[in-house]
């Protein structure tokens, strides 16, 4: 850690992600609206919309948690908490320009060691309300975990390999010239893909599907929904930002500052990644998990191989 | 913080886990032991690399390869339940006597 | 800062004893469960903290994923998973103690008692590159050896834990297509 960032950075990153959690909302929000009523009525009604999960927010927060019987309050209140705290742990690798809040020699294993506490948060938030429904939601994320994890890890150890290191920084650096999005498109796919079944957003959806009423999150009301879907949100934000440093060079880039290139890039894997859920239907875990071992597995290691021997030489 | 410390921390998580895996009678319940077990293992093993040898790698391979014993640990662990439960619908140790022979 | 060392130091091995205590002390399994895995993120933790960074991380990673899984298993072969039901799930528990209680006072008296050498030697600069150098040189043969236990424990688990095989699939002259699943998966063969 030669650089280190102002104490200050610990205060202003949850805010950031907060804010760019609320910015992609919108946009989806937008996306949403036009896909359903149709495009259209002005910057006015636009602006409406991508104001409606704010007002949604404020309007959790006056509303009362719901009580179940028998309900598990501790782990509950552990497993909602734990989506937003995972996100915000996870995002201090995250470097904005080219230096991250803390830039451990292991940054890779520790973003992907945090974003494992999703699994034990939403499988708690489905089992604590003892309510069959979304403890149904939670077992589903933990079987679309067995099939996203793997291919995950694969392609962020890529990325690692790629680098000849497991610092987020020299990760970065290694992308002065070629991004490594462009020679290790595979490993760049795998995460796209493992970042939206990460955050159970978009074609991932199933633990909180519509066919269970909104699967693990079906009991929460009031606070802790606001707590459990927000973070759902910075989750999104943190997993879409952190393909910046891994794939997309981080902060390099000509003319404009590194920050400004960091924000640009984590702005433009966000909308695709909005985008895509527009055009995806959701993916039954069941269809997913074969292909995930017998495709995406072997894809992922041969990426690995080929960037090996790439290193190699 | 010295060696004696930690070592005590790994003896205390290898009693409570050794209190856990001959006294529970459910096979899942022994395996929580066994992991604790382990668990003090690494903590252990941790330990007499950072004070005694920390310049000797093979510390930490010891240390790697008691975590792997973990993870294997619970997967044949959980297969042999499931299986036994399957066969005979067992899932208690006593039932489970035969497996002695 | 050793000070602050010192108090993480203390405070991971409370939470981690504690969590141990609390597994066979709980009669829900599902905070059972989480309790051990609290005990295990301590672990992870005074790894950390004894200079170990990559296995620390790793082993927080394992054991977060290792305990989400469990949870099902324990949910799913407990009588009683939620503990709504309180019943005595232990058997000979006087011996049970006896014996944890003497190997736990044998370890710490050997513990404190022992005439520890003193190490003189320095900490590396980044473990983690040791144990790299470590695990692709003199120790490769280890390596090779626990990448085959793995593969050897994937494949054994599912042959143990799967009632189906080949000639439930495909019939018994491993010809019908598509197979039969009671689900049909993703890539339909």
């Amino acid at each position: 850690m030669d650089d280190p960032a102002p104490w200050w950075g610990a205060l202003v990153l949850p805010a950031a992600l907060l804010l760019a959690a609320v910015a992609a909302a919108g946009f989806g929000a937008v996306l949403t609206g036009a896909a359903e009523q149709g495009p259209g009525g002005g910057a006015r009604a636009v602006g409406g919309r991508a104001l409606a999960p704010l007002r949604e927010g404020l309007r959790l927060l006056g509303r009362p948690p719901r009580r179940t019987t028998a309900a598990d309050r501790l782990l509950g209140r552990l497993g909602v908490a734990l989506v937003p705290v995972a996100a915000v742990l996870a995002a201090a690798v995250l470097p904005w320009g080219t230096r991250p809040l803390a830039d451990p020699g292991v940054g890779i294993v520790w973003f992907n060691a945090m974003e494992a506490l999703a699994w034990a948060a939403v499988w708690l938030a489905g089992w604590a309300p003892n309510s069959a429904l979304s403890l149904i939601g939670g077992y589903r994320f933990l079987a679309q975990g067995l099939a996203y994890e793997l291919p995950h890890m694969l392609a962020v150890t890529t990325a690692g390999l790629g680098a000849g290191s497991l610092r987020v920084s020299e990760v970065v650096d290694a992308q002065r010239g070629l991004w490594f999005a462009v020679w290790m498109p595979a490993a760049f796919a795998v995460y796209l893909l493992s970042a939206l079944a990460m955050a159970f957003w978009g074609p991932f959806d199933h633990p909180l599907g519509q066919d269970l009423a909104g699967g693990a999150a079906v009991e929460l009301a009031g606070v802790d929904r606001l707590v459990f879907l927000g973070g759902r949100w910075l989750l999104l934000v943190v997993t879409a930002g952190f393909a910046v440093p891994l794939f997309l060079g981080g902060g390099h880039g000509p003319l404009l500052p590194d920050g400004l290139w960091t924000s640009l890039k984590t702005a433009a894997v966000l909308a695709l990644l909005l985008v895509a859920r527009r055009a995806l239907p959701t993916l039954r875990m069941d269809r997913y998990l074969e292909p995930a071992w017998t495709v995406l597995v072997p894809l992922a290691l041969l990426q690995a191989l080929v960037v090996a021997v790439v290193v190699l030489n | 913080m010295s060696l004696e410390a930690f070592a005590v921390l790994a003896a205390a998580l290898f009693g409570v886990g050794l209190h856990g895996a001959l006294g529970q009678r459910s096979v899942v319940m022994l395996m929580m032991g066994l992991e604790l077990m382990l668990g003090g293992v690494v903590v252990g093993a941790a330990a007499v690399r950072h004070y005694l040898t920390p310049d000797v790698a093979e510390g930490q391979v010891l240390v790697l390869l008691v975590v792997t014993a973990m993870a294997v640990e619970m997967a044949v662990g959980f297969a042999v339940v499931t299986a036994l439960f399957r066969a005979r619908d067992v899932d208690t140790t006593d039932l489970a006597a035969e497996l002695r022979r | 800062m050793p000070v602050l060392d010192e108090v993480l130091f203390v405070v991971l091995a409370l939470l981690a004893v504690g969590g141990a205590v609390m597994v066979f002390r709980f009669d829900s399994m599902a905070r059972a469960t989480y309790a051990l895995l609290t005990a295990l993120l301590c672990v992870g933790g005074e790894v950390l903290l004894l200079g170990l960074d990559y296995l620390g991380v790793v082993i927080v990673l394992m054991m977060t994923i290792e305990m989400a899984l469990m949870a099902v298993f324990m949910v799913m072969y407990m009588m009683n998973p939620a503990g709504l039901v309180p019943m005595s799930m232990v058997h000979n528990p006087r011996l049970a103690l006896a014996v944890a209680g003497t190997v736990f006072a044998a370890l710490t008296v050997g513990a404190v008692l022992a005439p520890w050498p003193v190490g003189r030697a320095r900490q590396p600069v980044d473990p983690t590159r040791e144990l790299g150098r470590a695990l692709m040189g003199p120790q490769m043969l280890t390596m090779m050896t626990l990448g085959m236990a793995l593969f050897a424990t994937i494949v054994v688990s599912v042959v143990l834990a799967t009632p189906r095989g080949r000639y439930q699939r495909f019939g018994d002259d491993l010809r019908s297509r598509p197979a039969d699943d009671p689900l049909p998966a993703g890539t339909r063969r």
